[in-house]
């Protein structure tokens, strides 16, 4: 998807495979073990082996490199390994590398993986005291020195301006947020919070970590892995899973985009950088907000869920917060990153396509369409998936 | 001299604390008694707690209740390793006698339920720098307990104390006259004065080619934003080219130091050795157009808001780092 014109992606590849290692807060094992695991599960998910993959995409941050997680799982020669940059903004452009290989025809199976010991391992909120100098260092060192040290307080000095343009409180703006999350977390075994939902008031009973952001407003710090195989449309047809059609994908980045830290541009109301990702994916696809059966929206903090919904036109803004607490339109149906697992949007992806094969716990009768995205605050991307035969290609 | 601190002494008995992270102080610890209804009917009686998951056939035991299972009582337990002590020994033997329980974090993976056998490993977690409270001066020691059932984990217990000299009270090595502004106001000073005790430095600008202008004009009590020659936008963060036009030539202009808050966060968890929670940080509008982060000083933490004025003021932290910082404007105190 070029940020002007239609391209030619949507309708060619599918996800045919997920799979994941159990989300946990200490795994026990390393970081490439729970890559191969999830590889190993994803392609038995699709009915494939090891031996079909040609095709490998991670993070830029994941430590198990391609070569290695191909070791490890048996697989043979590959024609594509890519990696993409910007944390969890990665997820979804994840899926569209493997789209675009397979479509140019560079390679037939793709597995998409990321994995990690982020909960017992080194964690992101722990600071970034010890971190090596560099060019993304030095953007850093323009908060770092007075005490802005964390993803939360990043996401929270732009929460406070969405709070203050609109006149609402935290706990009316973020609580609906959290409490749907783990509303569907409540019903998933997989999901760290299953069985444990909240209240409005146990939302604004929770401490604060950075104000106007509390405990409920953070996701679950996780060790797990989580891993996707994509294929040709065709191929997936004559597998044994329902294939999750890679309708539209397009990765994005808003004029003076930082990686968290973009204070220094327009109002701190919203995500440009997502909007860029909205219009593609709009474009593409051919739908609208009204055709969503399911959303996945990236929330590894509760008040960009709401800018989101925003970006992409399913609200005007500054009503997400009531968009959210009147619930209308299935969110996050895993219980997100609040409640299920922070798989850097990994499981959210994987969420999508259960809602189209129709095995959510929290499934949507009929959900044919599907909007998913990756990590918010930074450079990032989005898909929509959706059923075989449910849009035109 | 009188600023050089830490004194060698308190940086050797930190020293000697430090290694003592990571190290065990119960390994293989078994519960007294396994998880059993009785006990937890009189939490729950105690606590008022009326929540039906904790009786009947399928009850488990309150999440809350972790720390009971694993409690020695007043005879102890066994599995106790020597570390433990040894680090409450030296810290006796330095003045800090004292000892207060600060916090418990807790994290529930498995519910436990009656019948299960708890067995348990703790380990030194950390030790922190020298903090000075209204207590005493001393260390905060944080061990932090696996607990299991059958070889799988069930949670983990975090317990924080500080032992310390109680206030009035010399540490050994201790220079009392260190401590005379020590709580002269909310934020951004009691952080340098705590930071000079512990040796806890805050992090360091990155500075590099693109940026090295603008601390060095810090250093200078300059406050200097980029504009861009060729269509006089003003630029902050520093960067070696115009978002605007592209253009890459530029010079500077120096701000005003008025200012007035933007937006802003109120840090709170995790701690940090540099700073104090909670202590504000403010996202300042200049006078000029551009924003830039900064700490908001001389006012409590509570009364930061959006759209308060600002002034500029340069502070020196850690003894070798200057930083722009604002406060509130001349009238505009809003404590
Ligand atoms: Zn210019």
């Amino acid at each position: 998807m070029s940020v002007r014109t239609r391209d030619s992606l949507g309708g060619r590849a599918a996800i045919v495979g997920i799979g994941a290692t159990e989300f946990s807060k200490d795994s026990g094992r390393s970081e490439l073990r729970l890559a191969a695991e999830s590889v190993r599960a994803a392609l038995a998910d699709a009915g494939l082996t090891p031996a079909d993959v040609d095709g490998l995409v991670t993070f830029t941050m994941d430590t198990s490199p391609e070569i290695t997680v191909a070791q490890a799982c048996g697989m043979g020669e590959l024609s594509f390994f890519s990696r993409v940059h910007y944390g969890g903004g990665a997820a979804c452009a994840t899926v569209q590398q493997a789209a675009l290989a397979v479509a140019a025809g560079v390679a037939e199976v793709v597995v998409c993986y990321r994995a990690f010991n982020e909960r017992s391992g080194r964690r992101f909120g722990s600071g970034v005291r010890h971190r090596e100098p560099s060019a993304e260092g030095t953007a850093l060192g323009w908060t770092l020195p007075f005490g802005l040290l964390t993803p939360a307080s990043w996401v929270a000095m732009t929460a406070q301006r969405y709070l203050y343009a609109y006149g609402l409180t935290p706990e009316d703006a973020f609580g609906p947020v959290a409490v749907t999350a783990r509303r569907h977390a409540a019903a998933n075994p997989a999901a760290y919070f299953h069985g444990r939902p909240i209240t409005r008031a146990d939302h604004a009973a929770s401490r604060w970590i950075a104000e106007p952001l509390r405990l409920l407003d953070c996701c679950q710090e996780t060790d797990g892995g989580q891993a996707l195989v994509v294929t040709s449309v065709e191929r997936a047809r004559d597998l044994r899973q329902p294939p999750a059609v890679v309708t539209a994908a397009a990765q994005g980045a808003g004029r003076s985009q930082e990686q968290m830290t973009s204070f220094y541009r327009d109002d701190l109301t919203g995500l440009p950088e997502m909007s860029v990702v909205a219009r593609q994916l709009w474009r593409g696809s051919g739908l609208a907000p009204a055709d969503i059966d399911v959303g996945i929206l990236y929330d590894h903090f509760t008040p960009f869920v709401l800018m989101q919904l925003e970006e992409f036109g399913f609200c005007a803004p500054g009503e997400a917060p009531a968009f959210v607490a009147e619930d209308r339109l299935p969110l996050n149906t895993h219980g997100g990153q609040l409640g299920e697992a922070y798989l850097h949007g990994m499981n959210g992806v994987a969420e999508a396509v259960r809602q189209l094969r129709g095995t959510s716990v929290n499934q949507v009768p009929g959900a044919a369409r599907t909007l998913v995205t990756a990590g918010t605050g930074v450079p990032t991307s989005g898909l929509v998936l959706t059923a075989d035969g449910a849009v035109e290609g | 001299m009188d600023d050089e601190f830490p004194t060698r002494d308190e940086d050797e008995l930190h020293t000697r604390l430090k290694a003592y992270e990571g190290r065990a102080a119960t390994v293989a610890g078994v519960g007294r008694d396994p998880v059993n209804a009785p006990m937890i009917r009189h939490w729950c009686e105690a606590m008022g707690d009326r929540n039906p998951a904790y009786t009947g056939p399928d009850a488990i035991a309150p999440p809350t209740m972790l720390q009971a299972w694993i409690m020695g009582g007043l005879s102890g337990h066994g599995g106790r390793a020597r570390a433990y002590g040894e680090l409450l020994a030296l810290l006796d033997e330095a003045g800090c006698t004292s000892v207060v329980a600060t916090d418990c974090e807790q994290e529930y993976l498995r519910p436990l339920r009656p019948g299960d056998e708890v067995t348990f490993d703790t380990v030194i977690e950390s030790v922190s720098g020298r903090k000075t409270t209204k207590l005493g001066t001393g260390y905060f020691v944080t061990t932090r307990t696996d607990i299991r059932v059958g070889g799988a984990s069930a949670g983990t217990h975090r317990f924080r104390i500080l032992k310390y000299a109680p206030a009035g009270h010399d540490l050994k090595d201790r220079d009392q006259d260190r401590n005379q502004d020590g709580d002269r106001n909310q934020d951004g000073d009691r952080n340098q004065d705590r930071g000079r005790q512990e040796a806890a430095r805050r992090p360091r600008p990155v500075v590099n080619r693109d940026n090295a202008g603008f601390w060095e004009g810090v250093r200078r009590h300059r406050l200097l934003v980029q504009r861009c020659t060729a269509c006089a936008t003003l630029r902050f963060p520093w960067l070696p080219g115009c978002g605007t036009c592209g253009s890459a030539g530029w010079d500077t202009v120096e701000a005003s130091g008025e200012g007035t808050v933007y937006s802003y966060v109120v840090m709170h968890h995790p701690p940090f050795p540099a700073f104090s929670p909670p202590y504000a940080i403010g996202l300042i509008e200049l006078a000029e157009g551009v924003r830039i982060v900064s700490n908001v000083v001389d006012v409590p933490y509570d009364k930061v808001r959006i759209g308060l004025p600002v002034e500029l003021e340069f502070r020196a932290y850690d003894d070798d780092s200057v930083l722009p910082v604002f406060r509130p404007r001349a009238g505009e105190a809003a404590a």
